[in-house]
């Protein structure tokens, strides 16, 4: 009976990262549903992206209020996690705090925790506020109603409670401390908890330990419940931002990619010693590669990738010109749609043995309208604008590219401007022989 | 204008036996559109001047199929870059210089993978170049104490990180160079961008022209600086919607710099 608590944490500690695991494989498989792209090039690029980028947080930073705040939860939640080692080597050993024979250097530590802590608490509160009472205009757009706007507020939540759960946990542990009560050896600064630890003055030493075990175990369950619910949410960025960012462009916004499909067909057509019948034998069998992109596998897989690395902060959406003027286009409902098709997907294939079986929907009409890909400027304000380097131009890109090249569906404008390039090699009906007339005007 | 320019086709080149030192890509915007015409003459007005041995495609030109690839034609896209492609290394070009962002940033990044490799610049570097190197002196002081205001062009800015050369040259003319609220990265589209200069736009409060040139607007300038045909056009649409065409002037660095000398 006396290692029941090592047991039960070592049950709790199992499942809740066997459960994190087994979604990782699953986000993973969803994510490899995309084509293959070629990502192998420029590596040092790609690491200093990451590392200036996802580490150092050089993009939030962009908005200050917004970046200082989000650097503080940021460095909050790594260096905190460092005391999630400790908790972990006592449940599991029985032991209490199993570090506090550094010393002086413990002190330090848990110091910092608990400032870092605090300032955490007052960063979720006035992300709280921006969300709920000042309403920031990003915050608010339609694609933000329901799930998305409950999930964005019950993150604070979390976060607010696994915070508050800590410094409990310590000025208890403070209290029992003083007390001289067993196994609570006397070591740890408690710069904040020491703040709390007068709430339990009159309580008595059995109560005491009741009170710290409690919040000692809700902290770390409530971590590990964190840690599953980052798959269900748009939170998967503290993951995610990392990877993204080193898959991430590293070329210059604004070159396109060629598709490598077409290029064979028009070199096909452009060369004069092609055979136009033996092309058909060397078709390879099954069907002819798709132009374009109508549902999320035709997209590539570090599009995917984005999608799921989205957090939603709308960045994009706010420096988007044609939302800005009103248009339904949203950057950040294209990568919102493509994540949640891709979820579907996902759950059509989990539902099927392995299989994805046909269910009539696809990512263009069901969740992504022609109205919304053609307001597009292809400006790269919202590439531009992304903290974690989402590219949700190129979705729209690829999109487009089907309503073209597969169903002709190009507003008629275009089609004319597209037929002018055909037969005179300009987007306007001129004579080519013309083109240098504005020499002598 | 009525200044006789000094134009020459690859076509003459070849046929005298010798290479240019680079070739000016007019754009479709430049050959046919009656504002973007001008601005293709100040810039040729400036090579003269600083005697550079430039050479044009002429009718032998044709779109680089940019505006067919935003729009999601890629097969036309691709057919058109083969087709100049094939033109261009046929005349051993090395280097190329375009007044249209778009024709800058297609040839440039998307005609390499399709086996057109060329040293590709914008004419705001060009003639950065060119005064850098002394070929071009400014004497006048047509736009001293004037205000002007440089919107960057997204194919130059943000798809290129192309920012202070055009403001480099604007500099020369000594103006008052101010900037918008947004400018560089944070720069506001013209609205013309993504072949969206050849269609209407979706259902809107609002055209993002309008937008911009109120951006714009706010600083009090006397002239809109612009580096692209399309923006030009667009601004100028602006200026004529907010009532200011009066007062405010849209004009190309090329422009101001012909007019500056």
């Amino acid at each position: 009976m006396h290692y029941l608590p090592n047991i039960i944490f070592a049950l709790a500690l199992v499942v809740g990262v066997g459960f994190f695991v087994r979604n990782i494989k699953k986000l993973t498989r969803n994510i490899k549903l995309g084509k293959a792209v070629d990502v192998s090039n420029d590596k040092s690029t790609r690491l200093k992206n990451m590392t200036r980028i996802a580490l150092g947080q050089s993009k939030m930073v962009v908005r200050p209020v917004a970046g200082f705040l989000h650097v503080i939860v940021y460095v909050g939640f790594i260096i905190i996690n460092i005391e999630v080692l400790e908790i972990i080597i006592d449940g599991l050993f029985g032991t209490h705090r199993i570090f506090a024979f550094m010393g002086g250097f413990y002190d330090f530590l848990i110091g910092s925790f608990e400032i870092l802590a605090f300032l955490v608490i007052v960063a979720v509160v006035i992300f709280w506020l921006r969300r709920n009472v000042i309403r920031i205009q990003r915050f608010l757009k339609p694609e933000m109603k329901g799930w998305p706007k409950k999930d964005g507020n019950l993150i604070l939540y979390i976060e607010l409670v696994l915070m508050f759960l800590f410094l409990t946990m310590n000025a208890v542990d403070l209290q029992l401390q003083e007390l001289g009560a067993a196994h609570y050896v006397k070591a740890g600064a408690y710069p904040i908890s020491q703040f709390i630890a007068p709430l339990f003055d009159s309580v008595g030493e059995s109560t005491l330990v009741i009170f710290e075990r409690t919040a000692w175990w809700l902290h770390i369950l409530g971590i590990l419940f964190f840690l599953n619910y980052l798959y269900y949410s748009k939170h998967l960025h503290i993951l995610l931002a990392f990877p993204n960012t080193y898959y991430g462009r590293v070329n210059p916004q604004g070159e396109f990619s060629n598709l490598d499909a077409v290029t064979k067909e028009v070199k096909l057509m452009m060369d004069p010693s092609a055979d136009p019948f033996a092309a058909t034998t060397e078709e390879p069998e099954g069907e002819p590669e798709k132009f374009g992109a109508s549902d999320v596998m035709d997209l590539n897989w570090v599009q995917l990738l984005n999608a799921y690395t989205c957090t939603e902060c709308g960045r994009c959406t706010s420096e988007c010109p044609a939302n800005q003027t009103g248009k339904k286009l949203s950057p950040r409902k294209i990568m919102m749609d493509t994540r949640d098709r891709l979820e579907e997907v996902g759950a059509n294939i989990d539902a099927n043995n392995g299989e994805f079986v046909p269910d009539g929907k696809q990512l263009l009409d069901d969740y992504i309208t022609k109205e919304e890909l053609w307001a597009c400027t292809t400006c790269n304000a919202c590439v531009q604008a992304c903290p974690v380097s989402i590219d949700p131009l190129s979705i729209i890109v690829e999109m487009r590219r089907y309503l073209v090249m597969e169903q002709s569906a190009a507003p008629m404008e275009l089609n004319n401007m597209m037929s002018n390039i055909e037969n005179n090699g300009a987007p306007w009906p001129y004579n080519q022989m013309d083109r240098l007339n504005w020499v002598n005007e | 204008m009525s200044e006789q320019l000094k134009v020459k086709t690859m076509e003459q080149f070849m046929a005298e036996g010798k290479q240019p030192e680079i070739l000016f890509w007019v754009g479709s915007a430049g050959s046919y559109d009656d504002r973007a015409k001008k601005i293709s003459r100040a810039f040729v007005k400036l090579l003269n001047k600083a005697n550079v041995d430039f050479a044009v495609l002429g009718p032998e030109e044709s779109s680089t199929g940019d505006v067919a690839k935003r729009a999601g034609n890629e097969f036309l896209f691709q057919m058109q870059a083969m087709m100049n492609i094939e033109l261009l290394n046929g005349y051993e070009i090395k280097r190329i210089v375009t007044c249209d962002p778009h024709s800058f940033n297609t040839l440039k990044n998307e005609y390499p993978g399709l086996g057109g490799k060329y040293d590709v610049i914008h004419h705001t570097q060009y003639l950065k170049e060119l005064l850098d190197s002394g070929r071009l002196v400014v004497e006048g002081s047509e736009y001293k104490g004037k205000r002007i205001t440089f919107h960057d062009p997204c194919y130059l800015g943000r798809a290129n990180n192309v920012y202070e050369a055009p403001r480099e040259v604007l500099k020369k003319t000594n103006a008052d160079l101010v900037e918008m609220k947004r400018h560089k990265q944070t720069a506001l589209c013209c609205g013309a961008g993504g072949a969206q200069m050849f269609k209407e736009p979706e259902k809107g409060d609002m055209d993002i022209n309008i937008l911009r040139t109120k951006d714009a607007l706010e600083t009090k300038p006397n002239i809109i600086a612009t580096g692209c045909p399309y923006c030009n056009t667009m601004m100028t649409d602006g200026i004529k919607a907010h009532e200011k065409e009066d007062t405010v002037t849209v004009l190309d660095v090329a422009e101001l710099l012909a007019n500056s000398l």
